[in-house]
């Protein structure tokens, strides 16, 4: 019997997990498959608060963004554990203190602007989103990347934006939690797919899983792209759905090309954007491993995970246009994700008033791995009835219109 | 333009499918990476001792020379089913510029690779995949004076130990991890090629190379290059028994075969499991994958060898010629083609062809192929199951490795850090792969797949690797235009 049950060991599950362990609540978490297997496991690892409009997922990226920090301090670790590859470049600027043991490296995020109209629409979000940053004439693009195309009209560098490899950010914060603590305890139960809810009355008190049920006070639904699923087997309805994302990866590079996370403006309005069809924009950024990550695509074909090469193209024209250095680098790898988004661009967190017990936390779209420690943080201060630091309401769960669900 | 067949691979189910289909009247491409069309098996055509078979295949690539559109050092690296029904093989040329050929059907014969098992050392220059010491053999004077241990599991080291000291190299020994019988009694006897296990054995014998079963290499030594390695006496399971050290300069090891199926994959073909785990493509009586358009010879579609690659080249290349006439998309200018086929008269293989396809168009689609093919490729498939029987991959090779022994040469990840990824909460390869990165470099897990599949528990899992072969962003970038050479397809 614990104290909290978690569905999902992604990283926003395993953010919940951490956050409520070291409150002091023994924790079980629960995956049908491995440590970050689903959309954690696609992801590229952004930890940004350059790409928000003000408002309430902003405040959210604030705070995570701290605490991101904060988790990467606490858990030392130099990386020195090693992830070169065989041209072992490890010199990645702005590396070299703590990483939290999963590659926490406040790198900056630099976007960038094709006109001089875009140049002062950037220009005008920064001033509003009231985050540190810099507003980036053309003529000094190059200060920051050596390697841009000449022809862009400025930009906006935002030194707080960072990186982290997901998937270990994933599986050290489970083993944080599970460690690091004492006063409660965490556990995980991987290869146990969730097939219902065990009730008491109308009150959540467990999950029925493919190895048994787990007994718990408080469930909490961190599946990602199929919370929508898991809330179906609770009877409640959350409007959760996958808008599919490739990215490219390069061969590992002897000198690092890119040095901050680099993007166009056109990003941040795919981002926000309703469409259903294929949208593109740049992203592009150097990993620890020497890598270039080459994205972003967004579009809603379900969980359609053929390769498209059409948008591999695009991608693959746009980070050109962007670095002209990179066209006869080679892609070595490509793979896809499916973000969980709601019609609303916002996640789901709280209590689920219509199923007592059940507390969501999923539906970050593709900002989960930034957004998953503001995200555990706060459930855990409402699970220990403490006030939460930001107002939950524009993220609960019953916001959804009915025939939007 | 639109090729009513491309071909992907040259080795024998690639050129033996691709000569069918040209000689029935298609309009065929057939695509290798290599700079010569043989494959795996019949590439080293300078070997002193010819492979059994050679001459035949060299008949065949010159036949389709002249037939087929083929284009060498060209990389696959994608293949996509358009909507309009048809297909495109996307290709890289030699100066890296993107090339992609429409298709109305595809035979995919990608072959397989070698399959090693880490050991200490196994990063050390010197030591060799068993097909990689095949390819010394090309290199003049190279392998005189070369002192070269031969380790691993299957008939393939029998060639490749004969070819080496036929050149010139002192093999040191063969050192077989299965069967404790010896070469007198070698499966190959019991499998009616008694004719070419004692052609191996009486090399081996001339050159005094020694034999040994139930032995492998378990570690090389050497400071910057293979000084030595520590040869192994193992019990059934391979557990280590009593070892010794021989100096040596260069080990030449191999554990059977990978088949190459992930342009399959990227496709959708359905997997089955093959007798030793591998997922192969699955495939009906006329070599159809389960994607409509989609064929499969040879390797892909479970280990064999050669002859039965080529049987069932054969089949496909018949099988694609039958539908493609029963679909009337024959190209008017194939035609042309048909009428050089007298050329071809010499060829063994002409006539048995044309009378099978002819009898496969009596039978349409649902009938079954020529009896004697079919029957040839039932046969050469027992003996392909049989040899995998046979030569296991025992799992007392996991205890040969140490902490810091590589398990991933490209990302040099040691066998500590995948224990840690399956400490921190990684169940399969896949999630080994994320949190430890075996498997993401150059080679993306071709090397190193299946021994990461063994410490994760699991079987080997279809390859996903949707980019097939690196390509440049530049000649990715080129295919966002409107392609003219990719008209839509009927």
């Amino acid at each position: 019997m614990s104290d909290v049950i978690v569905v999902g060991a992604g990283v926003v599950g395993a953010a919940c997990a951490y956050y409520a362990a070291r409150a002091g609540l023994d924790v079980t978490v629960v995956d049908r498959g491995s440590v970050a297997g689903g959309t954690t496991g696609s992801g590229e690892g952004n930890i940004l608060v350059s790409d928000k409009e003000p408002g309430p997922e902003l405040d959210l990226a604030v705070l995570s963004n701290r605490l991101w920090r904060e988790l990467a301090g606490a858990h030392g670790g130099t990386g020195a554990h090693g992830h070169a590859g065989a041209s072992g470049q490890r010199d990645v600027p702005g590396h070299g203190g703590a990483d939290g043991g999963f590659e926490f490296e406040a790198k900056g995020g630099l976007v960038v602007a094709e006109t001089p109209e875009i140049q002062r629409q950037l220009a005008e979000l920064a001033a509003k989103q009231d985050v540190e940053h810099a507003v980036v004439p053309a003529a000094e693009l190059r200060d920051y990347e050596p390697e841009l195309a000449d022809d862009l009209a400025g930009g906006v560098f935002y030194p707080q934006d960072a990186q982290v490899q997901p998937m270990l950010a994933a599986a050290r914060l489970l083993r944080h939690g599970a460690e690091s603590f004492g006063r409660g305890t965490l556990h995980l139960r991987l290869g146990a797919a969730v097939t219902g809810f065990v009730r008491d009355g109308d009150r959540v008190t467990g999950v029925r899983t493919s190895r048994g049920d787990v007994l718990g006070d408080a469930v909490i639904n961190a599946a990602g792209t199929w919370g929508g699923e898991v809330a179906a087997l609770a009877g409640v309805a959350l409007p959760v759905l996958p808008r599919r994302g490739f990215i490219l990866v390069t061969e590992p590079l002897r000198r690092p090309l890119i040095r901050h996370k680099v993007y166009t403006a056109a990003y941040v309005t795919n981002v926000a954007s309703d469409s259903a069809g294929l949208e593109t924009s740049a992203v592009v950024e150097g990993t620890q491993a020497g890598t270039v990550l080459i994205g972003a695509s967004r579009e809603r074909v379900g969980f359609d995970r053929t390769t498209s090469v059409p948008v591999l193209a695009r991608l693959a024209a746009q980070a050109v246009a962007l670095f002209p250095a990179l066209r006869d680098v080679r892609a070595i790898r490509s793979y896809c994700g499916f973000r969980p988004y709601c019609p609303d661009h916002l996640p789901v967190i709280g209590a689920d008033p219509r199923a007592p017990g059940l507390y969501h936390a999923c539906g970050h779209e593709g900002a989960g791995i930034g957004l998953a420690p503001a995200t555990g943080h706060l459930l855990a201060q409402v699970l220990t009835g403490t006030p939460p630091d930001l107002d939950l309401r524009p993220f609960r769960p019953d916001r959804f219109p009915e025939e939007s669900s | 333009m639109t090729y009513d067949l491309v071909v992907i691979g040259g080795g024998p189910a690639g050129v033996a499918g691709a000569l069918t289909a040209a000689q029935a009247g298609l309009r065929v491409a057939l695509v290798d990476a290599s700079v010569r069309l043989g494959g795996q098996y019949f590439r080293h055509s300078a070997d002193p001792r010819p492979a059994p078979g050679l001459g035949r295949f060299l008949r065949q690539a010159r036949a389709l020379d002249r037939r087929a559109d083929v284009r060498l050092r060209h990389q696959v690296w994608n293949v996509t089913r358009e909507p309009g029904g048809g297909l495109t093989v996307h290709a890289t040329a030699p100066d890296r510029t993107a090339v992609p050929l429409a298709a109305r059907r595809v035979l995919i014969a990608t072959g397989a690779y070698d399959r090693p098992l880490p050991f200490p050392g196994w990063d050390l220059p010197g030591v060799l995949t068993a097909g990689g010491a095949q390819a010394l053999l090309k290199g003049d004077g190279v392998l005189a004076g070369r002192r070269i241990v031969v380790g691993g599991t299957g008939p393939f080291l029998l060639p490749v130990a004969s070819g080496l000291a036929g050149a010139g190299a002192r093999v040191l020994g063969v050192f077989e991890a299965n069967g404790g019988l010896g070469l007198a009694r070698h499966p190959l006897l019991a499998l009616g090629k008694a004719g070419e296990a004692a052609g191996y054995a009486a090399a081996l014998a001339r050159h005094r190379v020694p034999y040994r079963t139930r032995q492998a290499v378990v570690a090389a030594h050497g400071e910057r290059e293979v000084e030595a390695v520590t040869v192994a006496r193992l019990d059934k399971e391979w557990n280590v028994l009593a070892t010794r050290v021989v100096e040596c300069d260069t080990v030449a090891v191999g554990y059977g075969f990978v088949p190459q199926i992930e342009l399959g994959v990227q496709l959708g073909c359905r997997t089955r499991q093959d007798v030793d785990g591998s997922p192969v493509l699955a495939v009906d009586a006329g070599q159809r994958t389960s994607v409509p358009g989609v064929w499969a010879a040879g390797e892909p579609t479970g280990v064999g060898g050669w002859r039965l690659s080529e049987v069932e080249g054969r089949i496909a290349g018949l099988t694609i010629a039958a539908e493609s006439r029963a679909a009337g998309s024959r190209a008017p200018e194939s035609r042309a083609l048909e009428g050089r086929t007298d050329e071809s008269r010499t060829d063994e293989s002409r006539t048995d062809e044309s009378r099978d396809a002819e009898g496969r168009d009596r039978e349409g689609r649902d009938g079954e192929v020529a009896g004697v093919l079919a029957r040839r490729r039932e046969r050469w498939r027992a003996f392909g199951e049989a040899l995998q029987h046979a030569y296991p991959v025992r799992p007392g090779w996991q205890g040969w490795l140490r902490d810091d022994t590589l398990v991933c040469r490209c990302e040099e990840v040691p066998l500590a850090r995948v224990r840690e990824a399956r400490d921190l909460g990684a169940t399969d390869a896949r999630s080994i792969k994320l949190l430890a990165r075996p498997g993401m470099g150059w080679c993306q897990g071709r090397i190193c797949g299946y021994a990461v599949s063994c410490l994760a528990g699991e079987p080997p899992q279809p390859p996903r690797r949707p980019i097939a072969q690196p390509v440049t962003l530049g000649a990715l970038a080129e295919l966002t235009d409107d392609d003219p050479t990719t008209p839509p397809l009927t």
